[in-house]
């Protein structure tokens, strides 16, 4: 192996390695969002869901933003890194633009869920 | 596939992984763009909601309950061996896992029946 | 189980493209896997080509998929594994080229133990010359206790052979080359800490590890390879987040 490839190949092994970071991360904070999320949803949907009741309890309320706003980011990160190790496992689909992509998909899905989150809000 | 060599408590646990991570991560964007639309006004909301009342939305929410569940658990395994080192409870966590996933699916039966 | 009178064996023959031709070999009270292997090539065809040198669990070149696992097969008693009706099938060990029949490649496996830095570098003597002191090392620090665990492979490839990520991912190292290098990571004598750490790291390292613990399911020693990775993911992670790399 050429010096430059090595170099490439361990800069390609470093970003790899913040994916993984950023993979077990998200996981941590979703830990615990998603027992949050569960225990809300059990919750909530006792006796029957209403608009009003879940509006009631969210409008206004910037500590339940702050909450989704960061669910929505760990959602949308996780789960596209995940799709990501899928795809290269299975259809062989990997590399530098192909992570890229992934990540702008996770950004993208975790600004439709903070677009939810100011709608349950404001 | 052979299933001789994969017939492990840890193995079946990957599986189950991957397959709810899989089918979580593809429902997420959809999640969030229908709530996000529907959240214009109360009364879109009500909509929606009013929309899932019919039973095979009620079965498709029992399975997502069931899957993030088994997601939040058997991370919580993997995070387990990781970063805590626990090996020697693996089977149990295993067994364990699979039993927070069925008895959330319930407690959510029970609530919206 | 009630023994049959003989066994039905299926062994793989050819290269990568091959098939399985069928011998009837006599069961016996005590008879290793082995022993079968070895009684067609005596008895029945000596063509058939397999690989064994210690017949005693040291040396681990016997290894093969033995009815869907992999296996030491001379530390192996066919009553443990064999299927109804006296049925054996055997194949050489999965996830590396077949040379023949019952004879797997085992180059690409070596070859990750070495792309993984699984080689000891002395710490004062660069030149691998003989340091002037014997370092100490207790028995009961963590470190120590942590590369004890592991050091018992014999690179038998048994736990490379039943892992899926080395299948969906040919530059995987493995379970055996990451186990390796764990036990180094915590050899306090060694001087190649960043390096190893920057070979295990990534898809092709660690990182792509699901903790399925077939390696460890499998593993003859009773090593743990599952666990050496995630040491290796810890380690990584907290010098990833601390900026220690
Ligand atoms: S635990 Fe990791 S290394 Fe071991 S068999 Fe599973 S994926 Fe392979
Ligand atoms: S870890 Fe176990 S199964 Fe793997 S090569 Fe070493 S001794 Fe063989
Ligand atoms: S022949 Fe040496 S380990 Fe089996």
């Amino acid at each position: 192996m050429s010096a430059a490839s090595a170099g490439g190949a361990a800069r390609a092994a470093r970003q790899q390695t913040h994916l993984w970071v950023a993979q077990r991360v998200t996981a941590m904070v979703l830990a615990i969002a998603v027992v949050v999320h569960l225990v809300m949803i059990i919750g909530a949907v006792r006796g029957g869901l209403s608009a009003a009741e879940i509006l009631g309890r969210t409008r206004g309320n910037e500590a339940w933003l702050a909450f989704y706003v960061v669910f929505a980011l760990a959602a949308g990160l996780h789960g596209a890194i995940g799709l990501r190790n899928i795809a290269a496992e299975t259809i062989g689909l990997r590399g530098r633009a192909a992570d890229l992509a992934w990540l702008a998909i996770g950004l993208a899905t975790a600004v439709f869920g903070i677009r939810a989150a100011i709608g349950l809000y404001a | 596939m052979d299933l001789r060599p994969r017939s492990h408590p840890t193995y079946l646990a990957f599986v189950v992984h991957r397959v709810s991570g899989l089918l979580l991560a593809l429902f997420l964007p959809v999640h969030f763009w229908a709530l996000g639309s529907a959240i214009q006004g109360e009364a879109r909301l009500e909509g929606l909601l009013r929309w899932t009342d019919n039973p095979l939305a009620k079965a498709g929410e029992t399975v997502l309950v069931v899957l993030l569940a088994a997601h939040l658990a058997g991370g919580l395994r993997v995070l387990a061996l990781e970063f805590l080192g626990w090996r020697a409870r693996q089977k149990d966590m295993v067994a364990a896992s699979a039993g927070v996933a069925l008895l959330v699916g319930l407690v959510f039966l029970f609530n919206v029946v | 189980m009630a023994s049959a009178a003989s066994l039905t064996v299926s062994v793989w023959r050819g290269g990568e493209q091959g098939h399985f031709a069928r011998f009837d070999v006599p069961a016996r009270e005590n008879q290793t896997v082995l022993d079968v292997v070895t009684y067609i090539q005596r008895e029945l065809d000596p063509s058939l080509a397999y690989r064994f040198a210690c017949r005693v669990g040291m040396c681990g070149s016997c290894a093969m998929t033995v009815n869907g696992r992999a296996r030491w097969t001379c530390r192996t008693h066919v009553r443990k594994v064999v299927g109804a009706g006296g049925a054996l099938e055997l194949r050489p060990l999965g996830n590396l080229p077949v040379i023949r029949d019952l004879v797997a490649d085992l180059a690409p496996f070596f070859d990750k133990w070495s792309r993984a830095r699984g080689t000891f570098q002395p710490k004062e003597a660069e030149e691998g010359a003989v340091p002037d002191d014997f370092a100490i090392v207790p028995p009961a620090s963590k470190q120590r206790r942590q590369a004890d665990a592991g050091i018992e492979c014999i690179g038998c490839a048994v736990c490379y052979s039943s892992c899926d990520v080395v299948a969906w991912n040919g530059d995987y190292l493995g379970p055996a080359a990451l186990n390796r290098a764990w036990t180094l990571v915590n050899d306090v004598r060694d001087g190649a800490r960043r390096d190893r750490l920057d070979a295990v790291a990534g898809d092709a390292g660690c990182h792509s590890c699901h903790s399925t613990q077939s390696c460890t399911e499998r593993c003859p020693k009773n090593l743990d390879p599952s666990l050496a990775i995630a040491g290796l993911k810890r380690t990584l992670f907290w010098d990833t987040l601390l900026g220690r790399r």
